[in-house]
């Protein structure tokens, strides 16, 4: 009788056990769901333009919602030039945090000024635009961009991304706003994998009369290579696809043009500006089409990304 | 031999001085903006704004409705994310050795969660608003929800490697069947990190205005109905920004400085609060 019970209970405990396992694998397999429901639904929803523009599409600059002309030209530039602006100042800058904080802060010091970092991040991107758009625009209309004509307008090669008119909304400006969003990302991934670096290895370059500066960029940086690639790369994805930092200061206007200083667009800032407002099927369509690009190219580079931590992270496994 | 020690002694002088000069660019920025959003938001900050709903252009008002829609989107989003985001943390943790599918579940959470917010909202557009045919609530809630799921996967998927193993063999040996022995003694030691990540989480959403665009749009008027275009903070924010006249920008510097505070002292209090699980180990 008494073994009876035990064994009915055995059961429903197994039956449980399966339920829960099951339960959990279902809401793993959700996530995977979710990508691919993300992907059909986009393809969906833009198979209009893509019918319409086929590969022209990405080539061509016209942005017509009158004459229903739309090319995703202007706003995948726009992306990409906002994002390497942003990197060209986000990666020098993160590294010499993560230096500071890593090697040179006093103990007390490292956790609260980490944070601070990491605050900058916590700060919602619509505050970056409307601070930009308010404060940082016209300092930047006013002092910086008539330095830039004075100076950089004139060189042979590079004056032709330099001139412009002073009117401080601009893909430079976009670009400098996204770097100070991203250098956070970027900065506390160099940390994390700069402490990884075993002490041995810094002890013995000091060891031999390096300076710090020596241990960090001959001992430090080689080892922690792929991680620091990765993580430049996850800041990359972040500026590829922010949007309202963007959208306030970049000047959503659609022309190709040669110069930083002149107004630009991209992807993001199209897609919140005009979606709401999009009139037609074909309209919307080229949007969605415009965010399935964008989803494609950061998909591209976080998988790039979470690929080079990732094999930072085995190397280091098994180094251990 | 001396020139030698004496250039790199200088190379070395220069570039940590540089370091130094990073670290203070960072902190530059951070101070700014917060001086920004003080000296901008303070003076429109005072009680109207949590009593009455935004105004037409030239007249008086708050911003309650939009408090309020932010804060039952920002609610319900995490209620829906929660859950499903530490069930999935736990089958990677805990079930998933073995097989092709934690593998890729993992990776494909760490692209979504710096996946650009605005497709998410296009998502959700696609899927909910076109088929219901009107803006609303529920379809912001939905597209937050989204971006909830991965970040509480993450940490709950953390903080249950960090739990010892010995934990759960002990349980085991004490014939608890699997499934108490994750409820009750694994998920129960990591509940701080994993109220941590939920706080970040929480964090994340209350200022993502990319995604409320095509969902929940806004709304003018005081609202609770989840099935109706909802007013929210960052939407209301943007709008009032954009717009040419002083009492509108005002409002919304006011509420440029409400959700960043709040937001960053969700940010401090989940740290602290991890620090503190930290030591008492």
């Amino acid at each position: 009788m008494s073994t009876l019970i035990r064994e009915d209970r055995l059961k429903r405990q197994n039956l449980l056990d399966i339920l829960f396992r099951n339960l959990t694998r279902l809401c793993a397999f959700g996530v995977l769901a979710l990508l691919v429901a993300i992907i059909v639904s986009l393809i969906t929803s833009s198979s209009l333009a893509m019918h319409e523009f086929g590969f022209g599409f990405l080539t061509s600059a016209d942005w017509n919602p009158v004459t229903e002309k739309f090319g995703a030209l202007v706003p995948i530039v726009g992306t990409i030039a906002t994002s390497v602006i942003a990197l060209l100042i986000a990666i020098p800058v993160s590294f010499g945090i993560a230096i500071f904080l890593t090697e040179l802060s006093p103990q007390w010091m490292r956790r609260p000024l980490g944070v601070a970092i990491e605050l900058l991040a916590g700060i919602p991107s619509i505050i970056y635009g409307m601070w930009g758009l308010f404060v940082f625009v016209p300092i930047f209309a006013d002092d910086i961009e008539p330095w830039i004509n004075n100076n950089l307008g004139h060189l042979p090669v590079i004056s032709p991304l330099f001139t412009g008119p002073n009117l401080g909304i601009s893909v430079l400006a976009a670009g400098i706003i996204l770097a100070i969003m991203i250098i956070p990302f970027i900065a506390s991934v160099m940390r994390d994998v700069f402490d990884v670096v075993p002490s041995l290895l810094k002890e013995s370059a000091y060891g031999l009369g390096a300076t710090t500066w020596e241990v960090m960029y001959q001992v430090v940086l080689p080892y922690t290579k792929i991680g620091v690639v990765g993580g430049i790369m996850l800041g990359l994805g972040r500026a590829l696809g922010e949007t309202m930092a963007i959208t306030f200061v970049i000047g959503n206007a659609h022309q190709l043009s040669s110069s930083l200083l002149k107004p630009g667009n991209s992807i993001s800032s199209a897609l919140a500006n005009e979606f709401t407002e999009a009139v037609g099927d074909l309209y919307t369509s080229a949007l969605v089409e415009l965010g399935l690009i964008l989803f494609f190219i950061t998909f591209v580079v976080l998988s790039l990304a979470r690929f080079m931590l990732y094999k930072l992270a085995q190397r280091e496994g098994r180094g251990a | 031999m001396f020139s030698l020690y004496a250039r790199r002694r200088l190379i070395n002088a220069i570039s940590l001085g540089i370091s130094v000069l990073a670290m203070a660019f960072g902190l530059f920025w951070l101070g700014w903006i917060l001086l920004t959003l003080l000296i901008q938001g303070l003076p429109g900050l005072n009680l109207t704004i949590f009593t009455q709903t935004t105004p037409p252009p030239g007249s008086m008002g708050g911003l309650s409705n939009a408090i309020w829609g932010s804060l039952m989107m920002t609610f319900l989003a995490t209620i829906i994310g929660t859950p499903i985001g530490i069930l999935a943390g736990t089958y990677l943790a805990e079930f998933g050795q073995r097989g092709w599918l934690s593998p890729v579940t993992r990776f494909i959470n760490d692209i979504l969660l710096s996946a650009p917010s605005i497709v998410i909202g296009l998502f959700v557009y696609a899927v909910y608003v076109v088929k219901i045919g009107h803006f609303s609530g529920w379809g912001g809630t939905l597209a937050l929800s989204i971006i909830v799921i991965p970040v509480v996967i993450r940490t709950t998927e953390n903080m249950l490697r960090l739990i010892p193993n010995s934990l759960r063999e002990a349980a085991a040996a004490l014939g608890a069947p699997q499934w108490k022995v994750i409820t009750f003694v694994t998920l129960r030691a990591a509940r701080a990190g994993i109220l941590t990540g939920i706080l970040l989480a929480i964090a994340r959403i209350s200022g993502e205005t990319a995604p409320l665009l095509f969902t929940a749009l806004n709304n003018q008027f005081f609202s609770s109905n989840m099935n109706q275009p909802m007013a929210n903070l960052p939407v209301v924010i943007f709008q009032f920004a954009m717009s040419p006249y002083d009492d509108w920008r005002s409002l919304a510097w006011a509420g440029a400085l409400l959700i960043t505070f709040s937001v960053l002292t969700i940010n401090i209090v989940a740290r602290v609060m991890f620090r503190q699980k930290a030591n008492t180990n």
